[in-house]
């Protein structure tokens, strides 16, 4: 029981790798559902397990086993394994929990102010510009659905750049890509190793946006340049700034710029197969998890007298 | 040089571009000015439309030039306190997590790689 319990807690170490290979074999908005479920599958499954152990090491104390009405003591391995183990488990879960709850709340806080300050503007279409000298520009989204850009961003591209970045943005918006940006957040802080997959997700949604935009106007070398100029733009603003720490590996907008400019490629069934390897994984570790979570809850059963071994 | 394509747009859409070309100009635009601005595949009309739709809205102003105006972007009250949330929001590094960004930091590879891209199609 105990053993199955553990399946969920390591299986998302593959989930990085096994990630990677999801976007780039299947087309941006498929990978994008696949990341997404199966992030939050993982994620579910690790939280699942987790509260699994800790009742088991609750259930060894002996006024919660007075609590939950056990007659007979609670059959698991060893206890030199098991009270660590749920005290390890109980460490986490509330670590978990704490940065979760920090980071809704500030999320929700930086939603908020910006929504307000959107809404007070007068619309032009859905367009709201800032006068900046910081090139930037972002999906806001929430009713109506609004583009925020700045006055530098829109000094720094051409006409038809500027389309590129308003249909990319509307692409964000229209595929409420927040709502899989918010399942990649959730995730994140179950699991370590599930802070790699968000970075994914991130990109994946980045990507089908930039594929919605280019079916949109029709000219994928338009929405490279437009990435391509719009970050150029914003790099020459930020290096002045003291903040500034170079990434150490080819970072997502040269990933994207590169994919738009190579022509999608049919992909054959079994190269299909294997990017869904993270939705098989992503199952498995439900299935060990609810086996797992079934047996303990046998085993108290057994131990509250209400079944027999 | 009309596209119909162009002109079946949603209003919203239309009222962007031309919001877009006024500030990204940085000095008053005159009609023409807009149009050539946004690509010109909009009938001049269209664009006037729009542009007097945008001055009763009060979200542009517009002085006297040759015969006709020349239109720019009115920053308001509300433009200086989304500024400041700007300012706010632009301290959180996390922030992609519920907005989007268009670009990403880069790194210093990242420089390179894209300004060869740039070169390669001014050419």
């Amino acid at each position: 029981m105990t053993a199955l319990l553990l399946v969920p807690l390591l299986l998302p170490f593959l989930a990085p790798t096994l990630a990677r290979r999801t976007l780039d074999r299947l087309t941006p908005v498929t990978a994008l559902w696949v990341l997404a479920a199966s992030a939050v599958a993982l994620a579910g499954a690790c939280v699942a397990a987790l509260g699994a152990l800790v009742l088991t090491g609750l259930l060894k104390l002996p006024a919660f086993a007075a609590l939950g009405e056990l007659v007979h003591p609670l059959r698991t391995p060893s206890d030199f394994l098991i009270v660590p183990t749920a005290m390890a488990a109980t460490g986490v879960l509330t670590l978990s929990a704490w940065t979760l709850a920090r980071s809704a709340l500030r999320q929700s806080r930086l939603f908020r102010t910006a929504r307000t300050q959107a809404d007070r503007r007068p619309a032009v279409g859905d367009l709201c510009v800032i006068d900046s000298p910081h090139p930037d520009a972002y999906a806001l989204p929430g009713r109506p659905h609004r583009i925020v850009v700045t006055s530098a961003m829109l000094r720094s591209l051409g006409p038809s750049e500027r389309e590129a970045l308003f249909a990319h943005e509307r692409a964000h918006n229209h595929s409420g890509h927040h709502y899989f940006l918010a399942a990649a957040e959730l995730a994140a802080h179950c699991h370590p190793a599930l802070r790699t997959v968000r970075v994914t997700i991130r990109l994946a949604a980045e990507r089908a946006a930039d594929e919605s935009a280019a079916t949109v106007l029709g000219d994928r070398r338009l929405i490279a340049t437009a990435i391509a100029r719009a970050a150029l733009a914003g790099q020459a603003f930020r290096s002045t700034r003291p903040d500034f720490a170079p990434a150490a590996t080819t970072g997502p907008v040269p990933q994207r710029v590169a994919a738009l400019l190579t022509p999608p490629e049919q992909r054959s069934r079994a190269t299909r197969c294997t990017a869904l390897l993270l939705a098989a994984c992503a199952f498995l570790s439900v299935c060990a998890g609810a086996t797992g979570v079934f047996a303990f809850h046998h085993q108290v059963e057994v131990a509250q007298g209400e079944e027999s071994h | 040089m009309t596209d119909a394509k162009d002109e079946r747009r949603p209003a919203g859409e239309l009222e962007a571009a031309v919001m877009a070309a006024l500030w990204a100009a940085g000095a008053p635009l005159t009609a023409g000015r807009v149009q050539t601005e946004i690509g010109s595949r909009l009938a001049r009309t269209t664009v006037t439309t729009i542009l007097t739709r945008l001055h009763e809205k009060g979200v542009v102003g517009r002085e006297r030039q040759g015969r006709g105006y020349a239109y720019l972007p009115v920053q308001d009250a509300p433009g200086l306190t989304a500024r400041r949330m700007h300012t706010e929001l632009d301290r959180d590094t996390d922030r992609e997590t519920v907005l989007a960004r268009f670009v990403a930091q880069l790194g210093p590879d990242d420089e390179q790689l894209l300004r060869q891209l740039l070169e390669g199609e001014e050419q």
